[in-house]
Parts: structure tokens; sequence; C-alpha cells
């Protein structure tokens, strides 16, 4: 994208270079049409110019509504589905372009936990073949001994019974799974860990557990994590950033106290003005923002600003002669003066909570 | 409870109609008292036979609901709320094995044939489903199904009368363009206004009683911000009453009058919405709540999860279901089920240790811990006993000092970590 990301004064942990950058980040799917030839007749622009940063021992969270593309980003970082464009510089070195082979070394220092732990472990292999699984591959230990104790110590490090690893997923709850998913995440000692909405799949009581556990291991083993999730309570609890995305870009990013406090983003006030408090006094005084019907689909989005036909200012606050700038010109993602980026013309800070 | 009674008394449904839909109620069915209560269901249990056994999906639910009044459901999947609204709905599958009472204005619904039960649904109660995906028939154009829920129930309605009344409910709940839209078939709709569709069938007939389950799980938050205030709308125009079934305690804690708060099959703490939120007496509840990450707090403070997992509904022990996650678990916890003891004006909580619950206040570390272990690590479940409870068991409940010990103990944790025991890094 032609503004980078330029907040790196407001990062907590920023000393100098972060460990991930990613810059006009893109991964569009083609759509192809119907008949024998299948040519391509246009392109979902899931992910359209994604500008992160994250450095080392902090934790960015990515919101944004289910079809916003934090996913794919997520997955085009790890170059599991390849980007079609933009960089993605991992500890200096550019990874969109690598192929599997260039990829695999790099693999122990980025890893990913999936959102479903029913779907993310082979239902076939006992938890010890599948937290083994990347050790083996990576040639981390040299003997059996040495692969038992440290299976062994990963599945207690993530709080699981390692008496237990003889047993198979389908034997564990949700929770449990996802612990294994971790330590299988953790064996190759990562730098940075993907969490694509690691605890949306899990009842609050257990999700609250497999947060408490990120939190400690990562202030244990120093990781740096991309925190993926459409719930925004969970990102402000473990999140030293945040970036919110909308219809494949980033249309805010701020620290965790900023954002939440001062939202300047009319999409991030909405957002978080949407969130029912669990608090019956409170819930029941606050005033809502509500926004207007659906995204649009990232096949077909709207010219200049992407938030525009769903923006309550520009449909109610704005005069005629400022809208023209939002469907004109799509706004960067820069600094207009309240101390971080965003994407709107006429930001202002906006307190919702 | 006595609260809750007497504003319902006040405002019979029928008198709340504002009548620019059909100015026929629902209890103007005949058979039906309309000077009853709405919903009772008392002792509803329903069992599902299966290759491992009986599971005891709903094990004696009982609830009155009134007039105007909107009790919020919640627990964790598997809990048996979804399963009890069904089988209020006679909608579960002919294999359940379903016992107790479930009366509509005096009249039982268990085990009423499906044509009579035809009379009731819709009319009488009407059900939002959690999917709005698939709970429209993909084959007929949306103003068709509309069309028929009204037809199914006023013979007399012509097509066209149930056309200009299915265009006049989109509009109601938000549908732009209704005229044209009626015309649409459900896949021309996004998943919020399918589901506002899904609240027009349900509004359709001037129900009685709304039974929405997990109406807004399926939503993106801007969305189901949207759908909240079209529910809203609901119950205003046709004045029902509602039961909210969901998983999310901020939905119900904007929403709801009375709170359930279900575990295992079984109701644990019944009341006010305030109650349940500021003076649980049920440790799953207050485990619930201090489990939740917070938008609205300041800080960063630890979430206290509940260890392990909902037991197994095959074969349960006897003894309190939530015991072996409970941290004030006792002996005399095993001993058998407590029943709901009432701990307030309307508030009930099936617990033997209601006091000691009681001087959490609401703050969930005063009970649980900032763990982050799974039950299978945690050898010694007593740990938390001698930490705190003991003490109050020995003291006797309400002392002042106490409130100030508990914090202290938790706030010593905030900091640090409690890490997996035996973790050699």
């Amino acid at each position: 994208m032609s503004a980078p990301t330029t907040d790196r004064a407001a990062a907590p942990i920023g000393d100098g270079q972060p460990i991930l950058s990613v810059r006009g980040l893109e991964k569009h799917f083609p759509i192809k049409g119907g008949g024998l030839l299948k040519r391509t007749i246009g392109a979902v622009r899931a992910v359209d110019g994604v500008d992160l940063d994250i450095h080392a021992g902090e934790v960015l969270g990515l919101v944004g509504e289910s079809g916003c593309g934090k996913s794919t980003t997520g997955r085009a970082i790890l170059n599991l589905q390849p980007a079609t464009g933009g960089s993605v510089k991992f500890e200096g070195r550019e990874l969109v372009g690598l192929n599997r082979k260039q990829m695999r070394p790099l693999r122990r220092d980025i890893q990913i936990v999936f959102q479903d732990p029913y779907a993310s472990l082979n239902p076939r292999l006992p938890v010890f073949d599948i937290v083994a699984e990347p050790l083996i591959i990576h040639g981390m230990t040299s003997n059996n001994k040495e692969l038992r104790e440290r299976v062994r110590q990963l599945v207690e490090q993530v709080g699981l019974n390692p008496e237990h690893t003889n047993r198979y997923p389908a034997e564990f709850s949700g929770g449990q799974r996802q612990r294994i998913g971790i330590a299988r995440a953790l064996a190759l000692e990562p730098k940075l860990l993907i969490l694509d909405e690691p605890v949306s799949a899990l009842d609050v009581s257990i999700q609250a557990g497999v947060i408490n556990l990120l939190e400690d291991l990562k202030d244990r083993l120093g990781l740096s994590y991309l925190f993926i999730a459409h719930d925004l309570s969970v990102v402000k609890h473990i999140s030293d950033r945040v970036a919110v995305m909308y219809l494949g870009r980033i249309v805010e990013v701020a620290d965790r106290e900023v954002l939440f406090d001062h939202p300047a983003h009319p999409y991030t006030q909405a957002l978080l003005s949407a969130i029912p408090l669990p608090d019956p006094r409170r819930e029941r005084e606050r005033q809502r923002i509500i926004i207007t019907g659906d995204v649009p689909s990232p096949a077909n989005p709207p010219s200049g600003c992407k938030f525009r036909t769903r923006c309550q200012k520009f449909a109610n606050v704005l005069s005629d002669s400022e809208r023209q700038l939002c469907i004109d010109q799509e706004p960067a993602l820069e600094d207009r003066g309240i101390g971080h980026p965003n994407r709107c013309h006429y930001a202002e800070p906006l307190k919702v909570l | 409870m006595s609260t809750q009674e007497t504003s319902g008394s006040g405002t019979p449904a029928g008198a709340t109609s504002t009548g620019t839909l059909a100015p026929e109620r629902a209890h103007s069915l005949p058979g039906f008292d309309p000077t009853a209560p709405l919903l009772e269901v008392d002792d509803l249990q329903v069992s599902f036979p299966t290759q491992d056994g009986l599971v005891h999906a709903v094990r004696g639910v009982s609830y009155t609901l009134r007039s105007g009044e909107v009790l919020g459901i919640v627990g964790e999947s598997g809990s048996g709320k979804s399963v009890t609204s069904l089988a209020v709905m006679g909608l579960l599958p002919g294999n359940a094995q379903i016992s107790g009472s479930v009366r509509y204005r005096g009249q039982e619904l268990l085990g009423v044939s499906d044509p009579d039960m035809s009379r009731v649904r819709g009319k009488g109660v009407s059900m939002i489903f959690q999917d709005p995906m698939t709970s429209l028939d993909p084959v007929y154009r949306v103003g068709r199904q509309i069309e028929e829920t009204l037809r199914v129930h006023d013979k007399r309605l012509s097509r066209r009368a149930a056309e200009a009344r299915a265009v006049e409910l989109l509009e109601l709940v938000g549908i732009p363009n209704a005229a044209n839209r009626v015309r649409s078939y459900p896949h021309e709709f996004s998943g919020g206004m399918r589901q506002r569709v899904v609240i027009a069938i349900a509004m359709a007939n001037q129900p009685d009683v709304i039974i929405a389950d997990e109406p807004t799980t399926a939503l993106d938050v801007t969305v189901q911000a949207q759908i909240l205030e079209v529910l809203d709308t609901a119950l205003e125009e046709t004045g029902a009453a509602m039961v909210l079934i969901t998983h999310d305690l901020g939905v119900v804690a904007g929403v709801a009058d009375r709170v359930l708060v279900m575990y295992a099959g079984k109701p644990v703490e019944v009341g006010s919405v305030e109650d349940i939120y500021y003076e649980p007496r049920m440790p799953y509840t207050l485990g619930l709540l201090g489990s939740l990450p917070r938008l609205d707090s300041t800080g960063r403070e630890r979430l206290t999860p509940i260890i392990g997992s909902p037991p197994s509904l095959v074969n349960m022990p006897p003894g309190c279901p939530f015991a072996p996650r409970c941290p004030l678990h006792i002996a005399e916890c095993d001993a058998g089920e407590p029943p709901l003891f009432d701990v307030g004006r309307g508030h009930s909580a099936a617990c033997i240790r209601t006091e000691i619950v009681e001087k959490a206040h609401g703050d969930a570390t005063y009970v649980f811990q900032e763990t982050s272990t799974d039950t299978l690590l945690l050898g010694e479940p007593s740990r938390l006993d001698e930490d705190l409870p003991a003490a109050d068991r020995e003291t006797g409940p309400s002392t002042e000092a106490e409130g100030e010990i508990a914090p202290d103990h938790a706030a010593g944790e905030t900091g640090s970590i409690v890490s997996p025991k035996g973790t050699n890094s």
C-alpha cells in the first residue's frame, strides 16, 4: 500500500525492527466464468493491501467480522495460501514467493494454531505422535528417549497430563484438544505464533483456561502472537496492539487502550458499540451505534472508502461535499493528527464504551 | 419473583397489542384459559436412548413464564437449554423419552397430537431458531413462507390479504423495499436478513410466547445488534413474552428480566438479571462470570476458568453435578444432588454452600483460581479448599474481615502466574 504503517513509536515493546513486517499484502482469489474455457472474470479481493508489524514479545490482535479476510491474512503470511502480491518479511527475510522447500526451515520460527480443534488434529494419531511429528520432520531430537522427554515436556507445558499421550484426540474435550494443538505448535520453539480464532470454538469456562495458558506461554517463552479473532472482548484481554480489518484492509491500528478507549474510525466505533456487555445496568444505559446492512461483496467493493456504504457518519453527519471525498478517494492508513493510523478522512476519537 | 408477577399481571398480553396486525390473539384459541399463566414447565425430563445408554439431556426443568416478561436461559453447550425448548414446542424426535408437564394457558402440551399441537405452534407459542440458513425453506419465496403461517391459523384469510400482511411484517422487521423482497428466495438474503424473515414468521400470528433459541449466535456482532433491535420491536408489536436461550451472557444482560442458569440438564440458579450478574449464589454462575474477558474492564485482570469439563449425561454419579469442577467442593456435596434453595426474593440456587458464594458479591477471584491448567493435572483439587473456604467453614459465614482476606489472596496472584505443576522449563 502507498502509506506504510508508521506506528512503531506506539508499539510497547518496539525495540527497533519488528520481527514480522507485512506490507501491501494481497490475496485475490480468481472468479472463473462458466463454459469450457473457464476464463477469469473477476477476483475476490479477500486480502487487499494489509500492512502489519509485530515486534518481539508483542501480541497483535487482528479483529474483524466474518469474511473480512483476517484468517486469509494469517494463512498468506505463513504461505499456506500463497499471497498474490505484497511483501511479508520475517526477521528481514522475504517470505512471499518462497516455495515449499524454501519455506520449511522458516516454519520452525512461525507456527499456527487453528480454530477448530475437532478438525485440526489427525483423529488416527495418538496425541504423542501428533506432538512428536514436527520434531521428527525437522530432526530436532537425536533419539527416542529425547523425543519422549520433549513431548512429555510440551504436553505438560500446555497443562495436560503427560500420561495421557497414548490417547486419541476423540478422547479429549474441545479445550484439551486445543491445548494439544498448541503443544504441537510449540514443539519447534517458534518465535511467532499465528493464532487463528484459537478459542472461538470453546465454551467460555473452557476458553478462559486456554486464554490464561496463552498468556503464560507468551511470558514464559517470550513468544509473539498474531491473535486473529472476531471476539473483541478476547482480543482486548490478550493484545498489546489491535488492528481492525474491514473488507480486506486494516482500517485502524492502535495500542489496546487507545483503540478501545478512543476509537477513531466509524467502523471500530460501531463494532465496539455493538458488543453487549455482561453487566445489566451498564448494558441498559448504553447508547448504541447501529450500522445498517451487511458487508459488501469483496468481489465488487464500493469505490473510495470501502466502509462508506454502512458508515453512520457518511449517512448522517457529513455534508454532500464532504461525502464526495469518501466516494472518490480511498483514505490511506495514516495518522491524521490523532496519534494512530486509521483509514477515515474524517476520523475523530469517540468514547463508545 | 413477586415483583415480576405484579408487573406482569398489570399488563395482560391482549392489552398490549398495538392492533396494526391481526387483532385476534392466541389465547382466544378454544380450550385455553386466558387467565392461566402463559407457560408453565414443571419437572420436565428428556432422555435419549443411545448405544452407550440413556442420555439424560434434561433432568428436571421447571419455570413459569409471565406475560410480557423475557426469561433468559443460559448455559454452555450440552446443558440441555435447547432440548428444553424443543420439548415445549413438541419438536423432539420420536425416540425421545419425555416426562413432566408443559402447560400453555393451563392446557397440557406434552403428549398432545401433532395436529392439535399445530394450533398452538406459531399462534400460541412460536419459535426462532439459531441458524437462519437452515430454518427457511430454500425452494419457497420468503413471502410464501410468511403467508403459509398466516393462512394455516386463519383459513378465511385470502391470498391477497395474506401477502399484504407479509409485506407489512417484512417492513416491521426492517427489510428495505419489502414489497419487492417479499418475492425473493432465502438464498437472495444475507444471514441477518434471513433472521429478520424468521422473526417476521414468528411474530406473524401475534403469539403469546416467542422462544428464541440462540437467535444471534450465527451472526456477526454488528448484525447481532440489528437483530436484537428487531426482536425488541417484535415483542413490542405482539406483546409476547419471550424465552431467550443463549450462551452469550452479554445478550442476556441487555434483554432478559429473569435468568435461569442451566448446568448438566438442570437449572442451577434462577433469579432476576441483577441477582444473577451482581449477586450470584451458585459457584457455577460465579465461575462463568469470572471466565468472561470483559470489554468494560480497565485493567488486565486474569480470568478465572472453571477447570475440567461438564459431566457426561449418561450414568451420572449421585451428588452435585458441578462438584468435580467446583473449588468449594466438600464431602457433603457428593451425598445428593442439591435442590434449588431459596436465597432471596425470587432468587434460588442449587448449592449447599451459597453462604460462601454470597460473600464474593460477583467477584469470581474470591472462589476461583486464575489457573491455566486443565483439571487432569490438578492432583489435589482440595488445594483451593485449604486456601479460603476452609477458613469460612470454621468461622462461619458473614464475617466482614474475611472479605478482606480473600481479595488479598487473589491480589497476590494477579502478577504471578500459576504454572502447571511439574513443568520442567
